[in-house]
């Protein structure tokens, strides 16, 4: 069946179909008049999206979130940056048991590491705020981030970096002028990668946010209230462009890390 | 200094920072939930001598037996049925997407951009009693009451979260796929192959470590799904990560959620240690 190319071709287009359709719903339904989500649809109307903009809470969310994704993705880029080029320049003691020990949030279920922080902060007394998520989020970047940034010195030239200490540069300054230029691709698509992973994060924030809640936890608090959905839905909508656009631009930067044969097929 | 001791300390004093930071965040916290499953919970007050009572409970009680069975079942049946709509999928991307592969992997990742809390939200609106899919056939009349198997139970749990996980799993398979060398296909045809056994005797077994990385990364993180079962598994599809979130809130027992969750923990890695095994002695056998 795989070897028939008409058939492949209608089972990829059912795939997409079932993988478009949902996301669709969210453009329908925020520029419906109706405040029922069901079809039929009524008519155009751009009231959802006004009702967004007296909505107090959920600027005070947006606001907390963007705090958190860029502190977040700030902290986790910086921690992947020094696992990565410690990893790609370096032979040392421990070093593989390391990396590995430092990548286990991605094999663990965010529930997990959710549950975990809060027994800690709890037994500490520790009261809950947005630095609490922001660790929380940090630990679930830094192996993303330490991966990228593996790719972005693994291609990095070290005759570069040789010469400018030849030619009398000292290690920051090598560090400054040579390798954080030639890896800024890197660096930037780690960054957005972060800054869209904390974003989008609902289970460590819902576990270990206080009295200030991210988007993720604002939205999932709206779900109970079927008189808030179409105005969520055009939430939904403005996010889903504007993830788009981020990914956009993450794409262009990643592919602008030079290439050499060994990252060709990654 | 030689450059081995060299080299450990320049690797060393780079790593000194996100390694603590790991043993802080992640191995400490890790250790104090493994130590509090072996507490109880007295009310308001934590009872911190050594007991083995969660792990009785957890293990005997049949309502966590059942959300753990429940659990498993659910995340086994998201990972096969996302591989069996990825493979297809990656299959036509690599062998007959031509020169616009990247163009097909934007397309086909692009829906998946979309809040991972609203992608699941959207199943909900679609499944509900008077929600999208039952007033859309009714307005179509192709029914005359509204559809209730797809909704508030396992099915709708499996169906949401093999929506929302299918395009993580299609990348793996891709990259295996990429690596295959054509010659061989030709070579398998040459040698009187037809399709099906070609197909089964090389490409599969070929592609198998995408796979294999594919199923892990969706069985991962759906086993300790919270998000939907919640917004659509109704009573009867709830998980082990639902109740373990209520003994933190709700019923206040954190020493028997830690006890859920360490469980949990060990399900998973065994699960997935048995995946990488395989794995491994697949790549050493091609």
């Amino acid at each position: 069946m795989l070897n028939n190319k008409n058939f492949l071709k209608l089972f990829v287009l059912i795939a997409l179909i079932f993988f478009y359709s949902p996301a669709l719903l969210l453009p329908i339904f925020a520029f419906n008049e109706s405040q029922i989500i069901s079809f039929p649809v009524e008519g155009f109307s751009l009231r959802w999206f006004e009702v967004l903009l007296s909505e107090k809470t959920l600027h005070g969310a947006l606001k907390n979130s963007l705090f958190v994704a860029l502190s977040s993705a700030a902290f986790g880029t910086f921690l992947g940056v020094l696992t990565a080029r410690a990893n790609s320049r370096y032979e040392f003691f421990g070093k593989k048991p390391t990396l590995s020990f430092i990548l286990i949030p991605l094999v663990i279920p965010e529930l997990i590491i959710g549950v975990a922080l809060l027994i800690v902060l709890m037994q500490l007394g520790l009261s809950l705020s947005l630095w609490t998520v922001i660790l929380g989020h940090t630990l679930l970047i830094m192996p993303f981030s330490t991966l990228v940034m593996m790719s972005a010195f693994n291609n990095f030239d070290q005759s570069v970096e040789e010469a400018s200490m030849d030619l009398g540069e000292t290690a920051f300054g090598t560090f400054r002028r040579i390798i954080i230029p030639m890896v800024s691709p890197g660096l930037i698509a780690s960054f957005i990668i972060g800054f869209t992973i904390s974003l989008d994060e609902f289970m460590i924030a819902f576990f270990l946010t206080g009295t200030e809640p991210t988007l993720p936890v604002y939205i999932w608090a709206q779900f109970r209230f079927p008189v808030k959905l179409p105005s969520v839905m055009a939430l939904g909508t403005i996010m889903l462009i504007f993830s788009l656009v981020l990914l956009t631009l993450s794409e262009y930067f990643r592919r602008k890390i030079p290439k050499t044969e060994s990252s060709r097929i990654v | 200094m030689s450059s081995v001791t060299n080299n450990n300390l320049k690797g060393w004093r780079l790593l000194a920072t996100p390694f603590v930071f790991s043993l802080l965040l992640l191995l400490a916290p890790l250790l104090l939930m493994l130590t509090m499953s072996f507490w109880t919970q007295d009310y308001l007050t934590l009872d911190r001598t050594f007991t083995l009572n969660n792990y009785e409970e957890a293990l005997t009680q049949p309502v966590y037996q059942m959300l753990f069975k429940r659990s498993l079942f659910i995340s086994l049946s998201v990972t096969l049925l996302t591989i069996l709509i990825a493979f297809p999928v990656a299959y036509y991307i690599s062998f007959y997407g031509g020169s616009k592969k990247t163009l097909w992997i934007f397309l086909v990742t692009i829906p998946f951009w979309t809040s991972y809390l609203l992608r699941m939200f959207l199943w909900k609106v679609i499944l509900g009693y008077n929600g999208v899919l039952n007033s859309l056939l009714l307005w179509l009349e192709v029914i005359t009451e509204p559809l209730t198997v797809i909704l508030y139970n396992s099915n709708a749990v499996i169906l949401a979260l093999t929506h929302g996980w299918a395009p993580f799993a299609i990348l793996p398979i891709f990259v295996s796929l990429e690596k295959i060398d054509r010659s061989l296909l030709e070579a398998s045809r040459d040698l009187g192959d037809g399709a099906t056994q070609q197909f089964f005797r090389v490409v599969l077994p070929l592609a198998m470590p995408g796979v294999v990385a594919a199923g892990l990364i969706v069985f991962i993180p759906t086993i300790g799904e919270y998000i939907t079962p919640k917004l659509v598994g109704g009573t009867d599809g709830l998980m082990i990560a639902n109740m373990i979130q209520v003994q933190f809130s709700k019923a206040n027992n954190a020493p028997l959620g830690a006890a859920l969750s360490v469980s949990s923990l060990i399900i998973v890695t065994s699960i997935s240690l048995i995946f990488v095994i395989y794995n491994r002695r697949l790549l050493r056998k091609y």
